[in-house]
């Protein structure tokens, strides 16, 4: 009778070890956005042209910018793999009562494709990051 | 660095260099529709958007919910016994309808010496409506999934009744998708077509419809694929089958192989290579494709 319960908790105890030990995170799309530091390039860039962007830099008028800024890093490092933690609102929140529209989503991801251009981010890499973002749409427009 | 930067960023700074783009004013100032460069298409010989020699699921021009969209363009096909040249427009709405115009003129170069015709050329008109049914090219779980109808209208059928052909004009249905596959050759993205399309079109109708070997309509397969090495240039195929209505010659089924450039939303070129095979009884009909699009 023995046997099978301590059978058992040693493939529970081997699970739960397994769960701790999370394999190990695939950062290759980090490291070719430049790391934390290329991330916070291509964002800055990108709000530097959206504040040039007649279609939607009315969003970013009134925003705390530093704090959209270092948000939108943790977020993009977190996409991309990277070793940070995301401390912000949920998208939905986000972008709650603004009404964001299709257009002024598109008009994003060119300010974006913009940024990364000018730090020179291979094209494939590029698209790694907009596919990882593009699936999120749903929470951020029409809200 | 961190008190540079935040100084950059502070909204006075950015609400000044807002400040200094507002006058630009015009809202809709052409330039500023929404969906994403390229994603318009091409022109396609029908008039509507789509690649070369056939229509994509995606509709003509950049407006996308509440906005219009527009194109208009010229296509030049050399081939070594003939030439078609077509100009056309399309407007779409919302993202969801478009309406497209399309006039072909085809040359009929030594078939008119060799078979002394009465004519040197065919036209045709063709006239489309395109409604997407649902999905997205890029965003959303489903490819964007469009049906269309074309109105037909050979306008010098003399030839092609000799040969066989039944009517003058005709009506056309397609159902085509598209979607665009990130990063899927390479890290590059690919965009890919797949269509049926229900006609009995001789040559696109050009001669006529419906023929002395079959008169009723038949599915055709067309489809596609082009590969995105940035938002601005494509590199794809187009295929379109085609029937076999007249048994004075075959009808081959059309290939084409397309560079496209889009450096904006205003202009786009195209530039492909031909292989069409056999057209009224004269084989190996292959050449340069050349067509010119301007778009909103």
């Amino acid at each position: 009778m023995m046997r099978p319960v301590r059978w058992i908790s040693a493939l529970a105890l081997a699970l739960l070890v397994g769960c701790a030990q999370q394999p190990p995170k695939d950062d290759s799309l980090y490291q070719e956005l430049g790391q934390r530091a290329g991330i916070q390039k291509i964002v800055e860039g990108m709000l530097l042209h959206i504040a040039k962007d007649d279609r939607i830099y009315k969003y970013f008028a009134k925003v705390d910018i530093v704090r959209v800024r270092d948000k939108l890093v943790e977020k993009f490092c977190v996409e991309a793999g990277g070793p940070c933690t995301y401390t912000g609102d949920t998208l939905v929140e986000a972008h709650k009562g603004l009404n964001i529209s299709r257009s002024d989503f598109n008009a994003l991801v060119e300010n974006l494709i913009d940024a990364m251009d000018d730090q020179h981010i291979p094209v494939p890499a590029q698209n790694r990051l907009i596919a990882r973002l593009a699936p999120q749409r749903g929470e951020v427009i029409e809200k | 660095m961190a008190r540079s930067l935040s100084a950059v960023f502070s909204p006075l700074v950015l609400a000044s260099v807002v400040g200094g783009c507002v006058s630009a004013g015009a809202p809709l100032a052409w330039g500023e529709q929404g969906r994403l460069v390229a994603t318009g298409g091409a022109s396609s010989i029908e008039g509507g958007a789509g690649g070369g020699v056939i229509p994509w699921a995606v509709l003509a021009g950049y407006g996308e919910k509440g906005e219009w969209g527009g194109s208009a363009f010229a296509t030049h096909v050399n081939l070594p016994d003939y030439t078609l040249d077509v100009v056309g427009a399309a407007a779409s709405y919302a993202n969801r309808i478009e309406f497209s115009y399309a006039h072909q003129r085809f040359d009929l170069g030594s078939l008119v010496s060799k078979l002394s015709l009465s004519e040197d050329n065919l036209t045709q008109d063709i006239f489309g409506v395109k409604v997407r049914l649902f999905g997205d090219l890029i965003y959303d779980q489903l490819p964007q999934v469009s049906a269309g109808l074309e109105y037909k209208h050979q306008n010098d059928f003399l030839i092609p009744s000799l040969v066989g052909a039944r009517r003058d004009s005709d009506v056309e249905g397609y159902l085509t998708a598209s979607r665009l596959f990130m990063g899927a050759a390479f890290g590059y993205n690919v965009v890919v077509n797949g269509g049926l399309r229900y006609s009995r079109a001789n040559e696109t109708g050009l001669l006529g419809f419906g023929g002395d070997r079959r008169d009723t309509r038949s599915v055709l397969k067309e489809g596609g694929a082009a590969v995105l090495f940035n938002p601005h240039w494509a590199l794809g195929v187009d295929y379109r089958e085609k029937p076999d209505n007249l048994s004075f010659a075959g009808e081959s089924d059309w290939v084409d192989m397309f560079v496209g450039w889009f450096p904006n939303k205003h202009v786009s070129v195209v530039l492909a290579y031909a292989h069409l095979g056999e057209i009224a009884t004269l084989d190996n009909q292959n050449g340069t494709y050349l067509s010119v699009q301007g778009s909103f």
